[in-house]
């Protein structure tokens, strides 16, 4: 009997052990997305729609700048005053929705976070600061290759130069420390906020001519006055912010993983999103090979370089491009969330300080707040140590 | 008896980083990986099978996975 019972356990075991096996393939099979194809054409899609989305109305070589558009939200709400550069993008909310999305109907929705936020705020401030100074994040800058902008070259070596710094901190112990369970309420904290954004510009929409509706501030002319119509937007951002959580998307990632591990899985899905950019802008007629009169551009090769190194080193010691902090914000990440409002806030003070850049070339404090970023940065890399104890 | 590396709570690349250097690292041919993310779990799943060692099996307790990770 007793021997009997043995025998039953054991055969529970194995079942319960079977389960879980079988459960786990049938989850790798659930997630096409997460494979090099998958990866590849999420960054297929990902380049195709945004250079259609410059087609349907957005800014040149900037059919998706996370950096930029958040940066336009923060001019709509009036948290700097440029007037070119003031609407809330669609797109920035739909990513954080589609990812919502993706992670509820996948069971990935985890409230979290804790880890370092007040760091992930001044590191997400001088992300946009640096992105600021070139004139895009890695997303535009992809695209501005993709259109034929000779600059976002220096940019994109920025950039890899970034990560690069970051990839050292990292293997030396760099850590922000542990993220723990958060209660969902915290999870949907800063989707709701993008939500009531949202919201705002329904009650307030834009109109033609109109700097201001309501509470919110629009541009009459400039990058701000130009974007698809705003379901169009928010429906790519919904299925960009879909498959970006399912795939892992990530520009930073991309570069970071290679540097590190030699993997080109990430790298891939950066790669197709070139190339589909490039061969969709060929096909519009939006491919403009060049270095000088590029839309929303300086050629002052060394600050397009230095601003992306600031923001490369702050995203990588961060863990995500801002993409990816917006996918994870989706998931329930409150650490990503709080990135994403220090970066809200960096563009803030960006406009208001003069340290943006413009077409017209560095802003009054450009070069002193990329020395000051890259300052901050490295004492962050250098001091902010793990703490191994476990949980 | 594997050794345990616990990379719950750690953002990317951090639970690749720990499970790269435990398989430099370690004599044995064995490896416990607890992660609390799909992603970090994909993430180590396709990092050390770059590395010539195999996921035999992947557990889910709560919110950990447990990877139990073998040299190939």
């Amino acid at each position: 009997m007793i021997e009997g019972s043995g025998i039953i356990r054991r055969n529970l075991l194995t079942t319960f052990h079977c389960h879980v096996m079988i459960k786990e393939r049938q989850g790798v099979m659930k997630n096409l997305f997460a494979t090099r194809w998958g990866i590849i054409g999420v960054g297929t899609f990902i380049g195709a729609v945004a250079a259609l989305l410059q087609y349907w109305g957005n800014p040149g070589n900037m059919g998706i700048c996370v950096a930029c558009f958040e940066r336009d939200i923060a001019g709509a709400l009036g948290l700097h005053r440029a007037g070119v550069v003031q609407y809330i993008r669609p797109e920035i909310i739909g990513f954080v929705f589609g990812s919502l999305a993706a992670a509820m109907i996948f069971k990935e929705f985890r409230p979290r976070g804790g880890s370092a936020p007040i760091v992930r705020f001044v590191l997400g401030a001088f992300a946009m600061i640096g992105a600021l100074v070139f004139l895009g994040c890695p997303w535009r800058a992809m695209l501005r290759l993709a259109g034929g902008d000779g600059n976002a070259i220096l940019g994109i070596i920025g950039l890899i130069a970034g990560v690069w710094i970051g990839t050292r901190f990292l293997k030396n112990g760099y850590s922000l420390g542990r993220t723990h369970k958060f209660s969902a309420t915290a999870g949907w904290v800063l989707p709701a906020i993008f939500a009531f954004f949202f919201l705002l510009m329904l009650i307030y929409p834009p109109s033609e001519g109109m700097a201001k509706n309501g509470v919110l501030f629009y541009s009459t002319k400039g990058p701000g006055a130009m974007h698809a119509p705003i379901f169009v937007s928010l429906l790519v951002g919904l299925a960009i912010g879909f498959i970006a959580q399912r795939s892992r998307f990530c520009t930073m990632g991309a570069f970071r993983d290679l540097i590190l591990f030699k993997q080109t899985h990430l790298f891939s899905g950066v790669v197709a999103l070139v190339v589909f950019a490039f061969i969709t802008n060929l096909i519009l007629g939006q491919f403009h090979p060049g270095f000088k009169n590029q839309p929303v551009s300086h050629t002052l090769h060394i600050w397009n370089a230095l601003g992306m190194v600031l923001a490369g080193l702050a995203f990588a010691l961060a863990g995500g491009c801002p993409g990816r902090q917006l996918f994870l914000s989706g998931e329930g990440d409150a650490d990503a969330g709080v990135f994403v409002l220090g970066m809200i806030f960096g563009a803030g003070i960006s406009h208001n300080f003069g340290l943006a850049s413009s077409p017209s070339g560095l802003g009054p404090h450009g070069i002193a707040a990329v020395v000051i970023g890259l300052a901050v940065c490295l004492v962050i890399g250098f001091t902010i140590k793990p703490q191994t104890a476990r949980r | 008896m594997s050794t345990t590396v616990d990379a719950r709570g750690l953002s990317c690349p951090q639970p690749v980083l720990m499970a790269l250097d435990e398989i430099k690292k370690t004599t044995g041919t064995e490896l416990v990986v607890l992660v609390d993310t799909e992603a970090s779990k994909e993430n180590v799943s396709r990092a050390v099978e770059s590395q010539g060692w195999q996921v035999r099996e992947i557990r889910e307790d709560g919110e950990t996975y447990q990877l139990d990770i073998q040299k190939a």
